[in-house]
């Protein structure tokens, strides 16, 4: 097959929606929605400001099999509120990581596969919605002692805000190439430092800092993979036969401490410098 | 203004440890032990550090190296005591204006730097430490995510220069498409988008809420007060068998939260 071919019969990812990416990395035919959209889980606070809802407020989660083993996955639809953190999406996947929490000390193996598509905390429901980000991180570090947690932010909203600490806190991170993985979306950080500091429409500098290629480069992601559902798949598949790291990448104070004093800070690195200080070290 | 309440931090840990050494010679994260009813504790609180390498982490700010060195003291307190029967408390005195914003700190990844901190202290509560926030000026953002909101128990003082909020009121008007007006006039009505501790308290987050005499220059009684308050989290987390973050879902403002945990809790096992 040329490399066309390949191109045209790849089963994009990014294509796909939140519910739709859920089915296409479990077991075929195992999928079930829990909590799902006819339960009508409208944010009572966007309702409240007269902003459009939705009926599963922009998550999805959906239990079933991955390679036969017992997975839920949390799917965050980033066509919705730009994949924002409300009070209930948040608590759907705070809660299914819970759950999941509990099956293991319960004796079942359940794992979970986290789909980050988010700009962050739902800016209309703030403090509930950072609240919630803090629940999610909790349960993440309290299920990946079990089995591995594994995030996946595939673009091309990019994973930011609140939600970028709890990917940092996943036992393993897959990305593609468009996507984007920061704690301060580039507006905000134009927003409150100037636009010499970041220029917010610079895509080159954005992609070429934070983009899945540089994450993956520098050690702040597992691994980059194409915009294939199947190459996903098979990626987050192979990550859960590692099991729970020995040491998680959030565990590594240490190391980056001792990179970081590495680095020249009078300077804006630009990605090979990154490059350079974190691949020197054990970092 | 900015100024006097970024150093809050650094006061009420001098206060509250009685102005014991710092274990570490970081100038922006200080870690300290000192007694918290009778017992071992450790004190931890970021501070502004006005030669900070990282520019955009000046003002109190958790940076790259702050987020890395709050979870390296975290850390390092559960490992002293991997093998000791009582764990000792962790109380982080709270007052982060925000997480650092700038080039350099995406470039090297904050996120993962704060990752390691709000996974130490999750690591901690989990381990069986008991781990007290209090919230003495601002806590804000990311920076509060990695310096105390995963502890089990939330103080805050009663205080106009005591805020939570996700992100700062110009930075949220700009993402959400409002002007800063219609944001405040917002917040009026919806309490989770309120940057006031009244508010805030509403949501069911914090503990306790406490009214000192003068939380900027504290007198006698306001420190015995913070001690005592302090002490009875102590004992309110020891006599609780749970370890995660379940008491803060029983507000009448986290309804929503509630409702969802009991829908996926009835539809769990069903889905199997």
């Amino acid at each position: 097959m040329t490399d066309i071919d390949k191109f045209l019969k790849r089963d994009s990812f990014i294509e796909r929606n939140a519910r739709s990416r859920a089915r296409a990395l479990l077991d075929p035919g195992t999928m079930r929605e829990v909590a799902g959209p006819f339960e009508r889980l409208y944010s009572p606070w966007l309702a409240m400001q007269h902003l459009v809802t939705q009926a599963d407020d922009g998550v999805v989660v959906a239990k079933g099999r991955l390679d036969g083993a017992p997975t839920v996955v949390l799917a965050i639809e980033g066509g919705f509120q730009g994949g924002s953190m409300g009070e209930i999406g948040a608590a759907k996947i705070a809660g299914s990581l819970e759950l999941a929490a509990r099956d293991n000390r319960h004796g079942i193996p359940t794992q979970a596969v986290i789909l980050f598509e988010t700009g962050g905390v739902r800016l209309q429901e703030a403090n509930l919605g950072l609240a919630g980000i803090a629940e999610i991180q909790a349960a993440i570090v309290d299920l990946r002692r079990y089995r591995p947690v594994i995030g996946v932010s595939a673009g091309t909203v990019g994973c930011y805000g609140g939600m970028s600490i709890a990917a940092g806190l996943c036992s393993y991170l897959v990305l593609t190439r468009e996507a984007r993985l920061g704690l301060n979306g580039p507006q905000v950080i134009e927003q409150e430092a100037g636009v010499a500091e970041f220029d917010a429409r610079n895509r080159a500098l954005i992609w070429g800092l934070t983009g899945g290629e540089q994450r993956a480069a520098t050690g702040l992601a597992d691994a980059c993979v194409d915009d294939d559902s199947a190459a996903i798949r098979a990626e987050v598949a192979r990550l859960f036969a590692r099991g729970v790291p020995e040491r998680h990448r959030s565990e590594r104070a240490a190391e980056y401490l001792a990179a970081l004093a590495q680095a020249d800070t009078a300077v804006q690195p630009a990605a090979a410098d990154v490059r350079a200080v974190y691949t020197k070290g054990e970092a | 203004m900015e100024q006097l309440q970024t150093t809050r931090g650094a006061m009420w840990l001098r206060l509250l440890t009685g102005g014991a050494p710092t274990l570490h010679d970081w100038p922006s994260v200080q870690v300290c032990d000192a007694p918290l009813a009778g017992q071992p504790a450790r004190w931890i609180a970021v501070v502004p550090d006005p030669g900070n390498r990282f520019p955009r982490a000046r003002n109190g700010e958790v940076g790259l190296v702050e987020g890395w060195q709050l979870a390296q003291a975290v850390q390092e307190t559960i490992e002293q005591d991997r093998d000791a029967a009582v764990k000792r408390p962790i109380v982080a005195v709270i007052d982060v204006p925000s997480q650092a914003y700038g080039r350099r700190e995406e470039a090297y990844g904050i996120h993962q730097a704060l990752a390691g901190a709000a996974g130490a202290y999750a690591q901690a509560r989990l381990a069986g430490h008991p781990v007290i926030g209090l919230i003495v000026g601002l806590a804000m953002s990311g920076a509060f995510l990695a310096h105390g909101y995963q502890a089990n128990r939330l103080i805050a003082l009663d205080d106009p220069g005591v805020m939570v909020h996700a992100m700062g009121k110009a930075s949220a008007a700009r993402v959400t498409l409002r002007t800063v007006e219609a944001l405040e006039k917002l917040a009026e009505k919806v309490p989770p988008m309120a940057y006031d501790i009244k508010n805030y308290a509403s949501l069911g987050l914090l503990w306790k809420v406490l009214q000192l005499t003068n939380p900027a220059l504290p007198d006698e009684q306001d420190l015995a007060l913070l001690h005592g308050t302090l002490e009875a989290a102590l004992a309110d987390i020891l006599d609780d068998f749970e370890r995660g973050l379940a008491k803060r879902l029983e507000a009448p403002h986290r309804s929503a939260s509630r409702r969802v945990r009991a829908l996926l809790e009835t539809q769990w096992e069903a889905a199997d």
